[in-house]
């Protein structure tokens, strides 16, 4: 552990400032306001342990992305939940930030595959919490409450992450299919014991991504049908879905992220649309009325998040109850009682 | 009402409680044949699956709907009471351990499947059904509900969100934190609060993480909703025997770098192998010192192609003998020896204490040796049960609770496995829970500062303390008494308990 680094952060936050935690500032467009002076993350940086037998991989905050995908990638094992880049994404970042790539409906989001965190509070006080071992249930699991809580609970210094084999077999299909039957057909495949671990539906256009024992593959390749990609075009295209560089998320319009039970049946809103995660996560571009977009959301048991652009006066993410908005005062209290850590970012109450 | 904050640093007081007027509050609230409170009634309820800890409460309450759930929650409140939620009282850290000045809230009679979706792939239960009950409703549809703690034919879904349990496919598929969307659950203030949802994540902070797996500490589970997965076409299972169990640890990494992640990977030693086979008849290779399960389940293909890559690693790696399961009985015959180790513990032994430290596999060869020193250092015999695959194993260590002296032996035996994961890299508990039995533990594995930020997340939610109070997190209190008994040492600890 570098002390000196770790001081000055401490004295950075000791001076009861706001402060905006900052790796990559990949995610600069995500959530609410940018409040404060930059806490640089980037400085603590670098790989602390990686053990390819135990499935584990522990990171500093600031160590790029890319550099720990790297890592994996020599001893053929990968981050299954495929957080985004975005440009020049931090480990700290990504797990701060708690999202997910194509794969996130089959292999679960980041939240599910943190082990452990070491986290500088507002007080800055050092703890550890969770580890490096898959099962681990001493105390409140707070590694996973870390993940996705946009910076808003304490600075991460490390992150101990579980890794997975990059599977053996890995195939993409594409089918013509309105959005409505393609919904019918994600869900029906989904309950059935085939290798399938992401899909993307867009204008008329289903794409299938399945991956595990070639054997496994090859049989529901068969089962399935439709018109194989080959392989160099079907990894650009999972690769411009997880980074948001396909034509869909370009230019200026609003995007609005809905979460929903892949079930939910077609939402009645006007604007392009792109579905992934077998239909539980929807893209929708444009001006869209967010009372209206959040109220369909939530009638499907879902929330819609304004993820990129827009007008973000209304707020960035769907308001909570308000006990859980008072659990979560009580929280960020505990962990920031002098309001240092991205204040506003997640809710202008936090 | 106590509006006092419970604090991190001692443990509250809970004298003073009007007994009799709590009682007559909660039989308003609940039907006559949901209030316990005569002490052959509440005899039952003294302790859980790990029956060392024992305690009788003020009264027990068995709510059958939310409301009534919600209505003995403000009673408990009201009069400062604390409550113990209890689900079908298997749990193996005393968690659901009465509290003498409280109330447990049994949620056993809460156990309506409410729906099952096909289509969705959920059920939403009640927290008193069954665990293994979710899968037989699903199975029809050709969906299982993935997590399958060894107890499973009796414990309830509400007590495997309380536990984060486990079981012997979580390597593959997870733990109940990955296989559960929603939970619905009431405050001590008696607010209904949903967290997670039906999609794959939820606005705000992952309260779900934070609720499962927080031993009835923050707030008591009404409703559940997980997911139900595919079943898979086949399993097969390979029974590999070593004859040196290092060789054996060693195989399990060497299936691991090789890619591949089986749907179960147990290990069990001789000892261990030599307890279940009189009694279950599986077929275990009894000269073996170590025997691995290896399991593969999915498509006929897939498993094919699998099992095929498994057994060239495990011969590579030295297994002196491999059998691959040739039928659904089989599979299930040479599972039965594993999942029935700790019944067949019972059996050569009057009593035994089941631990549950997680070490990273690679420290397990300093784990069992330092294990086989300890059972002379203790005059006591331990089998060893072991899930392989994540690290997370189960010394049983085997006592006679009535030869004097030996339970204490058990417990220094116990502790001393606990603080070593911790010194290990690996933790006190990988499913079990902590409860009441491993709080002394817990001031091994971490620093006040963990503890202090602990409580205060249990402020967050019960800023009172009154949800199951002296569990889980140890006061920094008893973390400096803990610590002048490991000087002093030869105490009994927690005087206060009877034990049996």
């Amino acid at each position: 552990m570098d002390v000196d680094l770790l001081d000055q952060f401490r004295s950075r936050i000791l001076e009861r400032k706001p402060l905006r935690l900052h790796g990559g500032g990949s995610k600069d467009f995500y959530g609410g306001p940018l409040v404060g002076d930059i806490l640089d993350t980037r400085t603590h940086a670098g790989i602390v342990s990686y053990e390819s037998t135990e499935l584990v991989i522990t990171a500093r905050c600031g160590t790029p992305l890319a550099e720990l995908e790297s890592a994996l990638a020599t001893r053929r094992q990968c981050l299954a939940c495929e957080p985004p880049h975005f440009g020049a994404a931090t480990v700290g970042g990504a797990v701060a930030a708690g999202l997910a790539g194509p794969r996130r409906a089959a292999v679960g989001g980041m939240r599910d595959f943190v082990l452990g965190v070491k986290l500088m509070d507002g007080e800055g006080r050092v703890h550890r919490f969770g580890g490096e071992v898959m099962k681990n249930v001493a105390g409140f699991d707070v590694s996973r409450l870390i993940a996705g809580s946009l910076g808003t609970l304490g600075l991460i210094l490390e992150v101990s992450l579980k890794v997975l084999p990059v599977p053996p077999g890995d195939a993409s299909l594409r089918f013509e299919m309105p959005q409505d039957k393609a919904l019918d057909a994600l869900n029906r495949w989904s309950g059935q014991p085939l290798p399938l671990v992401a899909s993307c539906w867009q204008d008329g256009v289903l794409t299938l991504r399945l991956c595990g024992a070639q054997a496994a593959v090859s049989a529901a390749c068969a089962k399935l049908g439709g018109e194989a990609i080959g392989d160099v075009e079907a990894l650009a295209f999972w690769h411009a879905l997880r980074e948001q560089g396909a034509e869909f998320f370009a230019g200026d319009a609003a995007l609005w992220r809905l979460s929903v039970p892949s079930v939910a049946s077609l939402l009645d809103l006007p604007g392009a649309t792109l579905i992934e995660w077998g239909g539980a996560q929807r893209w929708l571009r444009g001006d869209l009325d967010p009372v209206r977009i959040r109220e369909l959301a939530t009638r499907v048991g879902g929330h819609a998040t304004l993820f990129r652009g827009g007008d973000k006066v209304g707020g960035v993410f769907t308001p909570l109850q308000p006990a859980l908005m008072e659990v979560h005062r009580r929280l960020k209290q505990s962990f920031d009682p002098y309001g240092v850590f991205n204040p506003g970012r997640m809710y202008p109450e936090l | 009402m106590t509006q006092r904050e419970h604090s991190a640093d001692a443990a509250q007081d809970f004298a003073g409680i009007d007994r009799a007027a709590l009682i007559a509050e909660l039989a308003r609230c609940l039907p006559a044949s949901g209030l316990l409170s005569a002490e052959e009634d509440l005899k039952p309820y003294e302790c859980d699956g790990l029956s060392a800890y024992r305690q009788v409460p003020i009264a027990v309450a068995l709510p059958e709907t939310e409301e009534q759930v919600v209505a003995a929650i403000k009673a408990c409140r009201a009069a400062g009471a604390p409550i113990v939620a209890r689900g079908a009282g298997t749990g193996l850290s005393a968690g659901a351990l009465p509290h003498p000045q409280g109330v447990v809230l049994s949620l056993a009679k809460m156990r309506k499947i409410l729906h099952v979706d096909p289509v969705a792939r959920v059920a939403v239960v009640q927290p008193g059904v069954r665990n293994l009950a979710i899968s037989e409703a699903a199975a029809p549809l050709g969906l299982y509900y993935a997590p399958d703690p060894s107890s499973q034919i009796a414990c309830s879904i509400g007590g495997n969100v309380a536990e984060n349990s486990g079981g012997v496919h979580c390597l593959k598929y997870g733990l109940t934190v990955h296989n559960v969307l929603r939970v619905r659950a009431v405050t001590v203030a008696g607010d209904i609060v949903e967290f997670g949802n039906h999609a794959l994540d939820a606005p705000g902070y992952d309260l779900l993480a934070l609720a499962i797996g927080s031993e009835g500490m923050l707030a008591v589970v009404t409703e559940v909703t997980v997911k139900l997965v595919p079943k898979p076409e086949l399993a097969q299972v390979i029974m590999a025997s070593f004859d040196d169990i290092m060789k054996a640890g060693e195989a399990v990494a060497a299936v691991i770098a090789a890619g591949i992640i089986p749907a179960g990977l147990e290990m069990m030693d001789k000892p261990a192998t030599a307890a279940v086979e009189p009694y279950v008849k599986a077929g275990y290779d009894l000269n073996a010192e170590a025997i691995l399960l290896c399991e593969s389940d999915g498509t006929a293909e897939e498993v094919a192609e699998e099992i095929g890559r498994m057994k060239a690693v495990l011969e590579t790696s030295g297994a002196t003998d491999l059998r691959v399961s040739q039928s659904e009985a089989e599979r299930l015959r040479f599972w039965a020896g594993r999942k029935a180790a700790f019944p067949a513990a019972g059996r050569i032994s009057p009593d035994y204490y089941c631990m549950d430290g997680t070490i990273p596999r690679k420290r397990l060869g300093e784990m069992l040796t330092a294990i086989h020193a300890m059972e002379k250092k203790y005059r006591l015999r331990c089998i060893n049960v072991f899930h392989a695959g994540d690290g997370n194993l189960h010394p049983l260590i085997l006592y006679d609770a009535n030869v004097p002296g030996e339970l204490e032996r058990t417990e220094a035996f116990g502790a001393e496995i606990l603080k070593l994961s911790v010194d290990l890299g690996g933790t006190i508990t990988g499913e079990h829970g902590v409860g009441y039995e491993k709080i002394n533990s817990m001031c091994d594995q971490f620093g006040s500062d963990e503890l202090r930020m602990f409580h205060a997340i249990k402020r967050a939610f019960d800023p009172e303390g009154l949800l199951n109070p002296e569990k889980g997190i140890p006061t920094l209190h008893r973390c400096a008494e803990f610590g002048r008994m490991h000087v002093h040492g030869g105490n009994l600890k927690f005087p206060e308990l009877e034990r049996l």
